[in-house]
């Protein structure tokens, strides 16, 4: 199997900006939508997450000769569904407050499209070191998103952010914005936004790369 | 016979999978271009939803929790899900060829899809019994399905609509479902 020539900073920054997992490629929307109410679970979420892409590319890189092509997907489900519930664990014992807060969105890192979309597009193809950084750069972009998200969110629909009272704000906060609807707006401003800045044209699907389902949903018409 | 009722609205219309607890985006987003495909896609995802409920139901009841093992949750029931779409698929091929052309595309999608996970999870979560569990998961499945179509009808629209050029695509639908799961949330309190 060719290994990836691309220097090791170059995997890791990639995740961050250009190749940013919530923001470019569009994966993840469930959690990005879920828990950004406030900016502390988006950070507890991302980060979360974090752990569990890299052991699951630690693990599906090191395994990527054992582990036939034919069962793939449901042996790289089982590797990230193992890793899901050791978070689960430990979350629940040490950090109890999160545990709460995120609750069944943690078990559902599980079906999370950035983590498949990984080991499926980069974990199987790629060594060891490589996946590291690639899982370390990806899991610090999804952070990022959704700590902007959670930020924005809490900022105008509380008007606290990470505890501290917001002076105008917090007199007169805009609930629509820690609410369902509120959660669709942003993230549509800030793709929006991320466009602008980089001079790209929209994207007009969502990223389907690396989904399980890619196939599937194709035949049904739409993601491509 | 009144609680199932409560259940199986809220899981519809208060507490919709779609736009007020974010499950299922992806085929949300994807799959809603078109009347006929989303119908397709919210029929499939209410079938299988049924279905993951009435087997996990049973394994974790009877399998997992009198041998302690709770936890091993997510790791079997999306296994089983997985092995059980790819059996109704199956069996739609061979025994029910036309509703296999019409569903059949749909099937593989949701093996993966966290509002079937989501679903199983909830009904163990929130303690339901057996016939409560199938009726919340009946409930959701019909609330994703209403979401889906009537979000294909916001898109068909706004397809003739002029957005600014950096709006064009996700962004703007992403700000149309902001609009639906806004109409959504006067349905909130109907129970309270």
């Amino acid at each position: 199997m060719a290994e990836n020539k691309t220097p090791l900073t170059k995997e890791l920054t990639k995740g961050i900006l250009r190749e940013n997992p919530t923001l470019v490629m569009l994966l993840g929307m469930c959690p990005t939508l879920a828990v950004t109410t406030q900016a502390m679970n988006g950070i507890g979420m991302g980060l979360a997450t974090t752990f569990v892409l890299l052991g699951s590319n630690i693990v599906i890189s090191a395994l990527r000769k054992v582990i036939p092509d034919k069962v793939r997907i449901p042996a790289f489900i089982v590797i990230i569904a193992s890793f899901v519930i050791l978070i689960g664990f430990l979350l629940e014992g040490f950090v109890p407050s999160l545990y709460d807060s995120l609750g069944i969105y943690l078990t559902l890192i599980t079906v999370n499209c950035i983590i498949f979309g990984r080991a499926e597009m980069f974990a199987s193809k790629n060594g060891v070191v490589a996946s590291i950084c690639d899982a370390i750069g990806m899991g610090l972009g999804f952070t990022i998103a959704l700590f902007l998200m959670g930020s924005i969110r809490e900022i105008i629909g509380s008007g606290k952010w990470m505890g501290l009272e917001i002076p105008v704000l917090s007199s007169n906060p805009m609930l629509l914005f820690i609410m369902p609807a509120g959660g669709f707006f942003t993230l549509g401003m800030i793709i929006a936004a991320v466009n602008k800045l980089s001079n790209k044209k929209p994207p007009q699907e969502l990223g389907c790369k690396g989904c399980p389902n890619a196939e599937a949903c194709g035949k049904a018409g739409d993601c491509q | 016979m009144k609680t199932m009722l409560v259940i199986l609205l809220s899981a519809m219309l208060t507490d919709n999978f779609v736009l007020s607890k974010f499950m299922g985006i992806c085929p949300f987003l994807g799959v809603s271009k078109k009347l006929d495909s989303a119908a397709g896609m919210g029929i499939a995802v209410t079938f299988v939803m049924i279905c993951a409920t009435l087997v996990t139901y049973p394994i974790h009841h009877g399998i997992l929790v009198p041998n302690g093992l709770e936890y091993f949750d997510t790791v079997v029931f999306i296994l089983v899900i997985a092995l059980f779409v790819q059996l109704v698929e199956n069996f739609l091929k061979k025994c029910v060829p036309s509703l296999y052309k019409s569903l059949g595309v749909y099937l593989p999608l949701i093996t993966t899809n966290c509002a079937v996970l989501g679903v199983t999870v909830l009904n163990i979560d929130n303690s339901y019994s057996f016939v409560q569990s199938i009726v919340n998961a009946l409930g959701a499945g019909l609330g994703f399905m209403l979401a889906l179509v009537i979000f294909s009808g916001v898109r068909k629209k706004m397809e003739y609509a002029d957005i600014p050029e950096t709006f064009k695509g996700v962004p703007a639908t992403l700000i149309a479902a902001s609009i639906v799961s806004v109409s959504f949330m006067g349905f909130s309190g109907l129970f309270s």
